[in-house]
């Protein structure tokens, strides 16, 4: 059983188990509130589900990629969680979790996911299809470009609004038991932080 | 998640600090420090010449863990014995400010334990409680917090009841103007102790700096209140004049004429309302107070108006965990209720909200 935590577009948070499925979800797509409502939304998930803490085997956390504060706020929860539960953190690129339910759902072929990268730019990554136990595989991104330079779908596109936390959990049970690898345990910003380096001016003309 | 079965009497708590560039992590037990960890992205700001925030906020995420373990190690307890956890809620740089939220929030809700979401001003004033050199202050005691996010006058009537805020900068903190004048000599990053060095060699009365807001028709509108950017500017002018005149730039006299300038406004204004609330306590906190000049002029200036002063251990003194931590701990004592899951950080949280709910 494992907690999921997915803030790269709003805050979505659930209980899923390998065999029972999404035991609860609970999401809240406001782009700018993930601070806010992480708390509530973790406790609210784990008492819907009626799990404590103790039950869980991990914590699956989506690593973007997606805007710089609303993610690292999910990062942070998942790890902080994670260490007071005495639990792993297992990573994954959220935009798998979008994919992953996409192919589940029945469907196939090549898939384009795109997500709101802000400042008129898209977080996009490509699927060629899913491995024999379901997985996708990505053969491209997660990428950063304006909207004309992300790759032309040569099958279906996505342009998701939000990530599903049931979705990713669920993924990364599968993950776990193919013995697949994770994603790397650091948060996929893909810009650099702005800086503007002001040089010395002259206050005296 | 229950207050009512809350340790009141020495409760054992962890405070998480993310306002600016540290993350802090602090334990308490009732008054007593078990552990003052303290994760800097300064290095990383110096390239900068001053705090970036998105950096700072990159460098919380990737400390906060490691911070967190460290931290239960050196209190030898286990983060199952702890009774509450406190964050910074405000004010500060919101998106680092989030980082300790969301973090403290989790952990809150993994370990189900109350939460305290607390303001950061306010726990610079705790942190006095947890300095074993001497008693800590009585209440009413006036604060002077100055360091690179804040410059701030407070009235503390009551830590965990009664904050007043009389005065605050009006444009740049006082630790923002070291780096900035640092800059503009050509110094590194942070600016204060490279002041500090310099000034040291030179002559405090060289040059006669402003001091902002302290001509009459200002003291009638911002009697409490500091600003810096004027000085700033004031330096750089007679710098360039100097330049422009072909003259080798006096550094040492500068530095030394700029710091005596942004120590006498602190402590003109801090002995001011010690003086005019006839409270004879004035407690300094902030990273600025590493300042020699600072600390040697509220000596000088508190003996003078015969106010006792209380400067706490730079380790006390800069952004930490264990301040936070105390603030909630004095919360706890004092038999506030936890703050519920649905807080925020709020970068301009006044001083009179001690808790937020
Ligand atoms: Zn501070």
């Amino acid at each position: 059983m494992l907690l999921a935590i997915d803030s790269s577009t709003g805050t979505s948070v659930a209980v899923v188990d390998r065999d029972g499925g999404i035991l609860a979800e609970n999401a809240v797509d406001d782009t700018m509130r993930h601070a806010e409502v992480v708390g509530a939304l973790i406790r609210d998930t784990l008492s819907e589900a009626g799990v404590v803490a103790a039950d869980l085997s991990a914590v699956a956390c989506g690593m973007g990629p997606g805007p710089f504060t609303g993610l690292r706020i999910g990062i942070a929860a998942a790890r902080a969680f994670a260490l007071g539960a005495g639990k792993p953190v297992v990573p994954l690129v959220s935009h798998d979790a979008v994919a992953f339910a996409w192919y589940a759902a029945g469907n196939s072929g090549d898939l384009l996911i795109a997500t709101d990268a802000r400042r008129r730019e898209l977080y996009w990554s490509a699927y060629s299809g899913v491995t024999a136990v379901g997985l996708p595989v990505r053969s491209a991104g997660p990428g950063l470009s304006h909207p004309e330079d992300v790759p032309a779908s040569t099958g279906s596109r996505i342009d998701a609004d939000t990530v599903s936390a049931g979705s990713l959990g669920m993924l990364a049970e599968l993950t776990w038991a193919a013995g697949a690898s994770f994603a790397a345990d650091e948060p996929l910003y893909l810009r650099s932080p702005d800086v503007t380096m002001s040089s010395r001016k002259r206050v005296t003309a | 998640m229950s207050a009512g079965t809350l340790n009141r009497d020495a409760p054992l708590v962890l405070g998480i600090e993310t306002s600016c560039d540290e993350t802090g992590i602090g334990i308490v037990r009732g008054r007593t420090l078990l552990s003052n960890t303290i994760a800097s992205s300064m290095e990383e700001h110096a390239r900068y010449g001053g705090v970036v925030p998105e950096v700072a906020a990159r460098a919380h995420l990737e400390a906060l863990v490691p911070a967190l373990t460290s931290a239960v190690a050196e209190a030898g307890i286990t983060l199952d014995d702890l009774d509450a956890i406190a964050v910074t809620s405000g004010p500060g740089l919101s998106g680092a400010l989030m980082v300790g939220v969301g973090a403290a929030k989790a952990l809150a809700v993994a370990l189900d334990k109350p939460i305290y979401a607390v303001n950061h001003l306010v726990g610079h004033v705790g942190a006095d409680i947890l300095d074993e050199s001497g008693t800590p202050f009585e209440y009413p005691t006036i604060a002077l917090l100055v360091s690179g996010g804040h410059t701030s006058l407070l009235l503390v009537r009551d830590l965990v009841g009664d904050v007043e805020l009389l005065g605050e900068t009006i444009d740049d903190a006082a630790g923002e103007a070291f780096d900035k004048v640092a800059r503009l000599l050509g110094l590194a990053y942070p600016g204060g102790p490279e002041i500090d060095r310099l000034a040291a060699l030179g002559d405090p009365k060289a040059i006669r700096f402003p001091r902002g807001l302290t001509l009459p028709k200002d003291m009638a509108k911002h009697r409490y209140d500091f600003s810096f950017s004027g000085l700033k500017t004031s330096v750089a002018r007679w710098v360039e004049k100097q330049e422009d005149l072909g003259n080798e730039v006096p550094v040492a006299d500068v530095a030394a004429s700029f710091r005596e300038a942004v120590a006498d406004v602190l402590l003109t204004k801090a002995i001011a309302a010690c003086v005019d609330y006839n409270v004879p306590r004035l407690l300094l906190g902030g990273g600025v107070v590493a300042n020699a000049r600072v600390r040697s002029l509220a000596t000088e200036r508190a003996a003078a108006a015969g106010v006792a002063l209380r400067i706490p251990p730079l380790s006390l003194c800069t952004d930490n965990g264990a301040m936070i931590a105390e603030l909630g701990a004095q919360l706890i004592m004092a038999g506030h209720a936890p703050s519920t899951l649905d807080f925020s950080a709020d970068s301009t949280l006044p001083v009179t909200e001690i808790q937020v709910r």
